[in-house]
C-alpha cells in the first residue's frame, strides 16, 4: 500500500492494482483512481512546471478546473497534450509525461526564469519585442528572431506529428429534457423528468454520477449517500426513456437548444473493443435543459499560493474521501467561508492532521465551529496566511493577524509547519453554459459570486449552479425545475433527507491577502498562465482597465482552463485597483467550449476526401481507353486520350486536328440540363435570358445568355424547344447548380404566378458531341428513324431517332466551329449509343477527344467559357451585345447600361497571338510597353492553347479598349513564372470567322 | 439552428441555403429607375433583431421560404412558403395576374 493511501474508504478498488508510467517511472494505483489521485497516493507532489516562470507546481483541484497538473498522454506515437491529471483515469499501461520542463521536471533549466520575475510581467512580449525602429531587426523582425526560443521555453504541451489512428464518431440525440450534471440537483431533476414520461438525457463529466454525494460523507435518510446514488442510477438506467452519459462533458450551448457534448468512450479502457470509438461527439437537441453544473471552489490569492501542497479545500477533502488519498500529512486550512470546515473534518477523519484552521473572518457560525472541533487543531479567526515556504513541496506557512474590513495584515508572522494547505476563497457557480446561452451574469453580494442570468424558456438551473450549496436545496431545485415545465408532476418523487449541517454560505468578501509593503512571494491569480496579482495591478496602471483588455493584456483566464479558478479573483483585484464594485467592472462572456474538445471527435468520420465523385455514364470507357482524367469541379472528365510517348500538348493537337480534318467525338454528359415545362415556360425563358425564346419554333434550339440582376454576364448555353410548353435548357458544367437555384428563386420569389416546373435532368441524359467535316456521314451511318441531311436537320435543328437501338435526340449545334451534332440519350443507354457512334465513325478515323482539345477548338473560335464569364465581364465586354433583346425587359436589363458597365475603357475580349513562338500563360498580364513591370498593365490572359489550325500559340484575353487595339502589338508579362514576350492583339475569332464550316 | 420547413418539417440549417433579404422589393421589370434598382440589388440594412429573409430548402424540397429570424439570437418566429406571399410578389413583379 502506498504511504499516502488510507487503509479504507473511498470509491477505489484496493483489491486490484493498475500499473502506469509517469515521466518514465512506474507507479501503481487502483481502479477508480485518476492520474492525479494515484500520483498523490505515491507521494508525488511535483506535477508540472509553470507556464512562464517554470515554478514547481502541484495539483490544486480534483476536477476539470485543474490549472496546474497538465500532462501529455502517449498512445504509441500519438501525443495528447494538456490533459489535466485530475481528468485522466488510470488504465493498465498508461504512459504520461509532464510538460514544459527541460531536461526533467525535477531539474528544469527554465526555472532560471524565476530570477527575472520583474522582467516577465504583463505585456512583457509586447514591450520587449517591439524591436528598434530601424536596422536589421526593426519592427517585428526582432520578435521573429526570438520567437522560436520563446515558444520553446514558454507554454504548455507539445503536439505530436504522428497521425491519430483512433476512431471518433458523431451522434445526434433528441430529448425532452437534458440534465447537465449528475449531482443531487441533476439526479432529482432527471428522476422527476423520467417519471413524468419525458425522454431524458443525463450527462456528467465524471466517470460516476452523484457529484459531491460521492465524497460528502453525508447520510440520506440515515444511509450513506452513495447508496442512494447507486439506487437512483440503476432505477434511471432501467427506464427506456432515459439515456445516461457518464464521462460526458457538455461543452457548448447553441441556439435552438442545441448542445454539444464530448463523451470519453474508450480512454479509460485498456482494450476499448474492436471498432469502438475513443471519443464520441454528441449533438443534443433538447426541449429543455436543466443546468445542474455545480460550482467551482476558488483559491485565495496570497504570497506563495502556488507551492506544491497548496490545494483547494474541497479537492483535498475529495481526495481523502473519494480516492482514499491524503494529499499531505499535516494540513493548515485557510478559508473565508464555512465550506472548508467540512473539508477539514473530512481530512481529519481520513487520517490527516489538521494543524490549524485559519479564517479571515472574526467570527464563524456554530456549524463551522462544530466541524472545526471535529477536525481538531487550532481555530485562528481573524488571521490569514501571509506567505508560504518550501521548494518542490510545501514545508510551512506564515500566519498574521488580518482585518477583513480593512484587508490589512498586522502583527508578527507566526510559522506553522505543514506539508498541505487547504484553501477556500468561496465558490463560483459553473455558469458557463448559461452564459453561452446568451444572457449576462449577475453579481451576488452575499455569495460574492456571479450567479446565472435569469433563465429563458429553454433552460432552468438547479443546485450549486444557483448558489444553493446544500443537498436539501439541490434536491428541491431539481424537482422544481421539472415541475415548472408543465406546472405539476405526474408522479410524485420522494427524495431522502440529508443530515448535512447548515452552514453559512456567505464568504467574507476577501479575495487577496497582500502585504502592505508589497513584499513577499509572488501571489498568483491565474496559475495556468502565471498571472500574478501584481500583473493585474500593472495592467490597471497602464490603462488596460476594461475586463476585455485586462484579459488580453495579462492573458488572465485565456489558457486551456479558461480561468475556471482565476476569473473572479482577477476581477476583484481589478475592481479594487479601480475603486469600483466588482459588478461595475463586469465580466467577460463565456464562449464554447467549456473544456477542451478533441479535434478528432469534431471531425468524427468526416476526414480525408469528402467530396462526391460525379462520373458520366461513359466514364469506364474513357478509363479503358487510357484517358488521363481531370477533375472539373466534382466531375471527372477526360483531359486527353494520350498515345504512348505523347505529351499532353501533342495529344491535344492530334485530337483537335482530327476534328478539323475529319471527325471527333467528345463526352458532353456533364453539361447542366434543366427541363423547363409549363404553359408559361416560353415567357419565363424570355425573362431570364437576354434574348427571345418565345419566338423559337418547336424542334429548334437557340444559344442563350443569362445576366445576373446586377447586369453582369452569368451563364450561357443552348436551349431546345422540344414542344410548345417544353424546353430543355443546357448550362455550363460549372454553373449548373447556380443556374438551377437562380431559376428556382425567380419562380418562387419574383414570379410565383408563372406556371412553370423546373426539373434538374443533368444525370438523366448522356451526351456526345460529334464534330468535324465527316460528322454527318458518321451519323447517317448509324441513325435510324430520321434523316440527318441539311434539310431534315439544319443548323440548330433537332430530330429524334435511334442509334444502336436506343432512342436519341440530336441537335445540330457547334462549339468547335465544325459541322457538329450533339446526341443525347437516356443515361442508361449511354455506352450503347457511344459504341454505335464509334463503330460508325471507324471508317472515317473518328477520334475521341478530351477537355484539352475541346478547349483548343473553342479558343480558336473565340467562344467564351467560365474563364471569360468570370463575374466581372458584361455581355458587351464579350461582344455578345447582339444577344441583348431590345423588345423586352429581362433579368439584368435595367442594370446593364450603368455608366461603369458601358465605359469605353473596360476590359474587353480580344485574341492574342504569340510572336516569339513561345507558349502564353493563363493569368499573365498584358502590358503595353517592353517593360516587365506591371505598371503598364492593360489586361490579362484568360485562356491559352497551341492552335493546330494556325500553327501558333494563341490566347484569349481581356484587354482595356478591346477592339480598338486589334492589329496592335503588346507584351505578356508573368513575373511569377518568369515569362515575358511580344504578342499581337487580334480578333478573338481566330479561325473561320464567317462560320462557313459549321453551316456547311 | 432548426428551420421548420412547411413541406418537410423541422430540419437542420445545413440543409438550407440563405437567399437574402426578403424585405426588399424588386422594381417593375420595365422600370429604368436606377436608384430603385440600385437599392434592390445592392442596399442592405444590417439589421440587429427581427429580419425577414429567404432561405431555400436546397437539400430538401427546394422551396424558397420566408423566414422571420432574430439576427441576435437566431430565434425563428415564422416560416412560410415564399409562394404564399404571392400577392405581394405579384405586385412587386408587375406581371399580369
Amino acid at each position: 500500500m502506498s504511504p499516502r493511501r488510507t487503509a479504507s474508504g473511498g470509491r477505489i478498488d484496493r483489491s486490484r492494482s493498475i500499473s502506469f508510467r509517469f515521466d518514465g517511472k512506474r507507479y501503481a494505483g487502483h481502479p477508480g483512481d485518476t492520474l492525479a489521485s494515484a500520483l498523490l497516493a505515491n507521494g508525488v507532489s511535483l506535477f508540472a512546471r509553470s507556464f512562464k516562470y517554470h515554478r514547481p507546481r502541484g495539483v490544486i483541484a480534483a476536477g476539470v478546473d485543474e490549472p496546474n497538473a497538465l500532462v501529455t498522454v502517449l498512445r504509441g506515437e500519438v501525443r495528447e497534450p494538456n490533459l489535466p491529471a485530475t481528468q485522466v483515469e488510470i488504465v493498465d499501461g498508461l504512459v504520461a509525461e509532464s510538460q514544459n520542463r527541460f531536461p526533467s521536471l525535477e531539474r528544469d533549466v527554465g526555472a532560471l526564469n524565476q530570477l527575472g520575475g520583474r522582467l516577465f510581467s504583463a505585456g512583457f512580449y509586447y514591450k520587449t519585442f517591439m524591436g528598434p525602429v530601424a536596422g536589421p531587426l526593426k519592427g517585428t523582425r526582432f520578435w521573429m528572431a526570438c520567437e522560436a526560443v520563446i515558444r520553446r521555453a514558454a507554454g504548455l504541451g507539445r503536439a505530436g506529428h504522428a497521425p491519430d489512428t483512433a476512431r471518433y464518431e458523431k451522434m445526434n440525440a433528441f430529448c425532452d429534457v437534458l440534465v447537465v450534471g449528475g449531482g443531487p440537483a441533476g439526479l432529482a431533476a432527471a428522476l422527476a423528468a423520467a417519471r413524468s414520461g419525458r425522454r431524458v438525457v443525463l450527462a456528467d463529466l465524471d466517470p460516476a454520477f452523484g457529484g459531491a454525494l460521492k465524497w460528502s460523507g453525508e447520510l440520506l435518510d440515515g444511509e450513506p449517500a452513495a447508496g442512494w446514488v447507486a439506487e437512483t442510477i440503476s432505477a434511471l438506467a432501467a427506464m427506456d426513456n432515459v439515456r445516461l452519459l457518464p464521462r460526458t462533458t457538455v461543452w457548448g450551448y447553441y441556439d435552438g437548444n442545441t448542445l454539444a457534448a464530448l463523451e470519453r468512450v474508450g480512454d479509460h479502457l485498456r482494450d476499448p473493443g474492436k471498432g469502438a470509438p475513443r471519443h464520441r461527439h454528441w449533438v443534443i437537441r433538447a426541449g429543455h435543459v436543466v443546468l445542474a453544473t455545480g460550482a467551482f471552489e476558488r483559491p485565495m490569492v496570497f504570497p506563495g499560493n502556488d507551492r506544491p501542497g497548496v490545494m483547494l479545500a474541497s479537492a483535498a477533502g475529495r481526495y481523502a474521501a473519494e480516492y482514499g488519498v491524503l494529499p499531505a500529512e499535516r494540513f493548515v486550512v485557510f478559508a473565508n467561508n464555512d465550506s472548508a470546515y467540512a473539508a477539514a473534518a473530512r481530512l481529519r477523519e481520513a487520517g490527516a492532521t489538521v494543524a490549524a484552521i485559519v479564517d479571515v473572518r472574526p467570527d464563524v457560525s456554530a456549524g463551522a465551529r462544530a466541524l472545526a472541533a471535529r477536525a481538531g487543531g487550532e481555530l485562528l479567526l481573524g488571521h490569514a496566511v501571509a506567505d508560504t515556504s518550501g521548494g518542490r513541496r510545501l514545508t510551512g506557512v506564515a500566519l498574521r493577524r488580518f482585518d477583513a474590513a480593512t484587508k490589512t495584515l498586522s502583527g508578527e508572522p507566526r510559522r506553522i509547519e505543514a506539508d498541505g494547505l487547504a484553501v477556500s476563497g468561496g465558490w463560483s457557480p459553473a455558469i458557463h453554459l448559461a452564459s453561452q446561452a446568451g444572457a449576462k451574469a449577475r453579481w451576488d453580494e452575499t455569495l460574492q459570486a456571479f450567479l446565472p442570468p435569469q433563465p429563458d424558456a429553454g433552460w432552468s438551473g438547479a443546485g450549486a449552479f444557483l448558489g444553493h450549496a446544500s443537498t436539501t436545496a439541490a434536491f428541491a431545485d431539481g424537482l422544481a425545475a421539472v415541475a415548472a415545465l408543465d406546472g405539476s408532476l405526474s408522479d410524485a418523487v420522494d427524495l431522502p433527507a440529508s443530515d448535512a449541517p447548515d452552514l453559512d454560505a456567505a464568504p467574507a468578501p476577501v479575495f487577496e491577502i497582500r502585504a502592505a509593503d508589497g513584499r513577499g512571494s509572488k501571489a498568483f491569480v491565474d496559475f495556468q498562465h502565471d498571472v500574478t496579482a501584481e500583473d493585474v495591478r500593472l495592467a490597471h496602471r497602464e490603462g488596460f482597465v476594461s475586463v476585455e483588455h485586462l484579459k488580453r493584456y495579462t492573458t488572465l483566464g485565456m489558457a486551456t482552463d479558461q480561468g475556471k479558478t482565476s476569473n473572479v479573483a482577477g476581477l476583484a483585484i481589478m475592481a479594487d485597483a479601480r475603486g469600483m464594485a466588482i459588478d461595475d467592472v463586469g465580466t467577460t462572456r463565456f464562449r464554447p467550449p467549456f473544456a477542451p474538445v478533441s479535434i478528432g471527435a469534431l471531425a468524427a468520420e468526416r476526414f480525408g476526401e469528402l467530396k462526391p465523385d460525379r462520373l458520366t455514364p461513359l466514364h469506364d470507357w474513357h478509363v479503358e481507353q487510357g484517358a488521363t482524367m481531370y477533375a472539373a469541379g466534382l466531375w471527372h472528365r477526360p483531359m486527353i486520350y494520350g498515345h504512348p510517348g505523347e505529351t499532353v500538348e501533342q495529344a491535344c493537337v492530334r485530337e483537335a486536328r482530327a476534328v478539323r480534318d475529319s471527325v471527333g467525338i467528345v463526352d458532353v454528359s456533364t453539361l447542366g440540363k434543366i427541363m423547363v415545362q409549363g404553359p408559361d415556360a416560353a415567357a419565363f425563358l424570355d425573362r431570364v435570358y437576354t434574348n427571345l425564346f418565345s419566338t423559337l419554333p418547336v424542334g429548334k434550339a437557340r444559344y442563350g445568355l443569362m445576366l445576373r440582376e446586377d447586369g453582369f454576364a452569368f451563364d450561357d448555353g443552348t436551349t431546345w424547344r422540344l414542344a410548345e410548353t417544353e424546353f430543355l435548357m443546357t448550362t455550363t458544367t460549372a454553373n449548373a447548380g447556380r443556374v438551377m437555384q437562380h431559376l428556382e428563386y425567380m419562380l418562387d420569389v419574383v414570379w410565383p404566378d408563372l406556371k412553370v416546373i423546373l426539373t434538374s435532368v443533368t444525370d438523366e441524359w448522356a451526351g456526345a458531341a460529334i464534330s468535324g467535316p465527316k460528322a454527318r456521314a458518321v451519323l447517317s451511318a448509324c441513325v435510324a428513324g430520321t434523316a440527318v441531311d441539311n434539310d431534315a436537320l439544319p443548323f440548330m435543328g433537332i430530330v429524334h431517332g435511334a442509334i444502336g437501338g436506343a432512342p436519341v435526340m440530336i441537335c445540330r449545334l457547334s462549339f468547335s466551329g465544325e459541322l457538329a451534332y450533339e446526341v443525347y440519350c437516356g443515361a442508361g443507354h449511354g455506352s450503347q449509343v457511344w459504341d454505335a457512334l464509334m463503330a460508325a465513325g471507324q471508317p472515317f478515323g473518328i477520334v475521341p477527344y478530351g477537355l484539352e482539345a475541346l478547349g483548343t477548338l473553342r479558343i480558336e473560335k473565340g467562344h467564351v467559357t467560365g474563364a471569360e464569364i468570370d463575374g466581372r465581364t458584361t455581355a458587351r465586354d464579350l461582344h455578345l451585345s447582339w444577344m441583348l433583346s431590345k423588345k423586352k425587359p429581362f433579368v439584368g436589363s435595367a442594370m446593364m447600361d450603368r455608366e461603369g458597365l458601358v465605359a469605353e475603357d473596360r476590359l474587353q475580349l480580344v485574341g492574342l497571338v504569340s510572336l516569339d513562338g513561345q507558349a502564353l500563360n493563363g493569368g499573365a498580364h498584358v502590358v503595353e510597353h517592353g517593360d516587365r513591370t506591371l505598371s503598364g498593365s492593360i489586361g490579362h490572359v484568360t485562356s491559352v492553347c497551341f492552335s493546330p489550325a494556325l500553327g501558333k500559340y494563341i490566347a484569349l484575353a481581356l484587354v482595356r479598349g478591346g477592339k480598338t487595339r486589334h492589329g496592335s502589338r503588346a507584351f505578356i508579362s508573368d513575373p511569377l513564372r518568369g515569362r515575358f514576350g511580344p504578342v499581337a492583339i487580334v480578333s478573338h475569332h481566330f479561325f473561320d470567322p464567317e462560320g462557313s464550316r459549321m453551316h456547311g | 439552428m432548426l428551420i421548420t420547413c412547411p413541406c418537410c418539417g423541422p430540419r437542420d440549417v445545413a440543409e438550407f441555403t440563405y437567399q437574402g433579404d426578403a424585405s426588399r422589393s424588386r422594381p417593375d421589370p420595365a422600370s429604368t429607375d436606377q436608384a430603385a434598382w440600385n437599392a434592390y440589388v445592392y442596399d442592405r440594412v444590417n439589421t440587429a433583431g427581427a429580419h425577414r429573409e429567404y432561405w431555400q430548402h436546397s437539400g430538401g424540397c427546394r422551396s424558397h421560404l420566408v423566414v422571420l429570424r432574430s439576427t441576435l439570437t437566431h430565434r425563428i418566429d415564422s416560416v412560410r412558403f415564399a409562394r404564399d406571399e404571392a400577392d405581394g410578389a405579384r405586385r412587386r413583379s408587375g406581371s399580369p395576374a
